[in-house]
């Protein structure tokens, strides 16, 4: 495009601390002002033709190659999907609860990691400060009783998804129609052990990242801020639902744009716009249009479109969270924090009640109804609304597969952040060392799968190019 | 029938009768010797080879060589390990074989045999065959990214089901399992509860809807290795 060719272009390439890997882009105009912020992510489908015609059965363990972070949610997403082919309405008790389990155990370790191995060095140093401090290290050196307390937490997760998957990773144990294994008490026990440790730090985590949000609401709420929609699950009651529930979107007001949406309709609601420039795709809300209608997902979205939490203490946790915006949703990016802290204590406030549920040791673990062709599964994943839908054909085969995961949702939103901290922190035609942790911290705040996104895995170094307005490049920095 | 002769497998005394091929004296004395196209009950057919063994100096298929009287087997020495570890290599290269999230994971001899073997990658590079699914029988399917092209099928089909479902066709590379129909697995007689359906050693003739429904742990090979249950037989 002639416009963008008179336009200096920075790029920084990839984004540390963010699993996987992506590139930021920023266009000045001549007068060096921020013309266009942008966040390249390779979005690879590979992945839709690759299982096209594997078996249905097969499909929620191969699913989980998609990505080596968040392998549980997408082993879920597809066994619901699944579940909706086989005619399998309604799990047993047992089945269902298996399964809730294997996700929050996964929610707590994922949020756990985020917070402690990601997040914390922000938090505990101050975004601003020296990067060779502010890291997972420095905290272990400065914190260590809390550097302790993320690896217990996410070992804890881990144990509850190997107790129920089979496996840490490709675990098999959601299958179409439910589980195969259910919980032994000598396991449970196992589990009940430690419960009220888990309570304790998941309590001291919300902790700091609340009065540290409060303590700096000056300077957190305009950073990579703005005005969004909002999307997730919700029970039918309106309550916070992980695993299961309704469509809601919300506005920035937090007028309802469509509630109790059955996902198996998904698509009369949502619609995925392709930019000639990302080869990620942006989803929007249909009725919007692609302007307007694209939203936010993950713990901001889940916090805001629910009317009340199930679970007591992560219920007091959100009132708090709420009433520091009058009640109305939450717009602020640097406030997934504390939203993912919420969740982190409801995680396990739901872990403790289902390990204290006999339907766990359950030994009906698998319904089958009418066979369908078509089924999509969706759940709220760590990072927020996961899609899974397939068509099979009459052979048992998978004819079609269409994905939208979490970050692919946040595509737009995050462009937004990165585009909002550029126009903020960025003077001169020189990357600074603020620049680039200001666009980091604002993009780790969705916490993407880049991995989930790209479909691929692996970590690279960040790099930064600064170009004129010509296309010539001026600077470039490289951060490992 | 009495054990009539005598003969050694790596120097110790083994009792045969006149007629047994060495595996199957081998398997009645508890000794292992590795194997995958060859099941007890079936008309063995020597072709994967993993059953090799020296007789009296000189490499035989124990599977289908008769024992004779005297004569000196080596079966659990160096060179045939490495001869056998070899042959698994090629095995897994030659096809698609991702155990990470293949149903058959738990169950399936090839992997089974990789793992007594501590194989834990193979060191040939992956050929990455290009192969189909025949997913066209209601109750059963066969995925050919997955076969060994033991046979198993071929002469469980035709000497026990009497149907000659399973037959093989092409040469080289590209010998596979063909269906002895026109066109599909469908168009066969085949049935679930034929006996070629359960002698498959990997995931390539299947049981549809089965899935993972034995979760991991409770699977054949999740506690112990393959040939352990020949090793730990007493002695007959
Ligand atoms: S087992 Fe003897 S050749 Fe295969
Ligand atoms: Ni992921």
């Amino acid at each position: 495009m002639s416009t963008e060719k008179k336009l200096k272009r920075i790029i920084i390439e990839p984004v540390t601390r963010v699993e996987g890997h992506g590139k930021v882009s920023i266009l000045l105009d001549e007068k060096n002002k921020v013309r266009q912020a942008r966040l390249h992510i390779v979005e690879f489908r590979g992945f839709e033709r690759f299982i096209q015609g594997r078996p249905y059965w097969e499909v929620p363990v191969l699913v989980q190659r998609l990505c080596g972070i968040c392998p549980v949610s997408h082993h879920l997403a597809a066994a619901k999907a699944m579940d909706v082919i086989v005619g399998a309405d309604k799990l047993t008790p047992a089945a269902e609860k298996i399964r809730r389990l294997m996700h929050y155990g996964q929610m707590f370790q994922s949020h756990a990691l985020h917070f402690f191995h990601l997040c914390s060095p922000d938090l505990l140093f101050g975004f601003e400060s020296d990067p060779a401090i502010r890291n997972v290290i420095g905290v272990a050196a400065k914190f260590p009783a809390l550097a302790v307390q993320g690896v217990m937490m996410r070992k804890y997760g881990q144990e509850i998804i190997k107790a129920t998957a089979g496996k840490k990773i490709h675990g098999t144990g959601a299958i179409p129609g439910g589980v195969n294994k259910n919980l032994s008490t000598a396991e449970r026990d196992v589990f009940l052990k430690d419960i009220e440790k888990m309570m304790d730090w998941a309590r001291g985590a919300l902790k700091i990242a609340k009065d540290y949000t409060v303590e700096h609401l000056q300077t957190l709420a305009p950073f990579g801020s703005f005005d969004s929609n909002h999307l997730s699950l919700v029970r039918k009651d309106g309550a916070m639902d992980l695993y299961h529930g309704n469509l809601r979107a919300i506005d920035a007001q937090g007028d309802k744009i469509f509630d109790q949406v059955d996902y198996q309709k998904y698509l009369d609601y949502i619609a995925e716009e392709v930019r000639s420039w990302s080869y990620m795709k942006f989803p929007f809300i249909k009725q919007l249009g692609p302007e307007n209608g694209w939203y936010r997902v993950g713990p901001l979205a889940r916090l805001n479109t629910c009317d009340f939490i199930d679970t007591p203490e992560a219920e007091k946790a959100r009132k708090e969270f709420t009433a520091v915006t009058n009640n109305k949703p939450n717009n602020i990016t640097m406030a997934y924090h504390w939203a993912r802290m919420i969740e982190l204590l409801h995680s396990i406030e739901k872990i403790k009640d289902l390990l204290n549920d006999k339907d766990l040791q359950g030994k009906d673990l698998v319904v089958k109804g009418k066979r369908r062709e078509e089924g999509v599964g969706l759940i709220e994943a760590p990072r927020g609304t996961l899609f899974h839908h397939y068509r099979v054909n009459k052979n048992d085969q998978i004819e079609m597969a269409n994905l939208i995961v979490s970050t692919t949702h946040n595509n737009e939103p995050m462009n937004r952040a990165v585009q909002k901290v550029a126009e903020d922190k960025l003077s001169g035609q020189k990357i600074t060392e603020g620049l680039l942790n200001n666009v980091e911290v604002a993009i780790r705040a969705y916490d993407p799968c880049l991995s989930c996104a790209t479909h691929a895995m692996g970590k690279m170094p960040l790099t930064i190019e600064l170009y004129d307005h010509n296309g010539n490049l001026l600077d470039r920095k490289t951060k490992s | 029938m009495s054990d009539n002769i005598t003969f050694t497998i790596d120097g110790v005394e083994v009792k045969a009768r006149h007629g047994e091929t060495i595996i199957e004296a081998a398997d009645r004395a508890g000794i292992y010797i590795p194997r995958l196209c060859y099941m007890k009950d079936l008309i063995p057919h020597g072709s994967c080879r993993v059953c090799t063994v020296m007789v009296n100096g000189r490499p035989q298929a124990a599977c289908t060589q008769p024992v004779v009287q005297g004569i000196v087997v080596e079966n659990n020495t160096p060179a045939m390990q490495k001869h056998r570890r070899n042959l698994i290599d090629m095995l897994f290269v030659e096809g698609n074989h991702f155990c990470m999230f293949c149903e058959k994971s738990g169950n399936c001899e090839l992997q089974a045999m990789a793992y007594r073997f501590g194989i834990p990658a193979p060191k040939y590079p992956y050929m990455f065959p290009d192969k189909d699914i025949d997913a066209s029988h209601p109750d059963i399917f066969i995925d050919r990214n997955r076969c060994i092209l033991c046979g198993r099928c071929v002469s469980a089909s035709r000497d026990v089901d009497g149907k000659t479902a399973f037959e093989f066709a092409g040469r080289g590379p590209h010998k596979k399992i063909a269906v002895n129909a026109e066109a599909n697995l469908g168009d066969t007689n085949a049935e679930a509860s034929d006996k070629a359906m359960s002698v498959c050693p990997v995931g390539a003739l299947m049981k549809k809807r089965i899935g993972f429904a034995v979760p991991i742990g409770s699977r054949k090979y999740d506690t112990k290795p393959i040939g352990s249950e020949i090793e730990s037989s007493t002695r007959k």
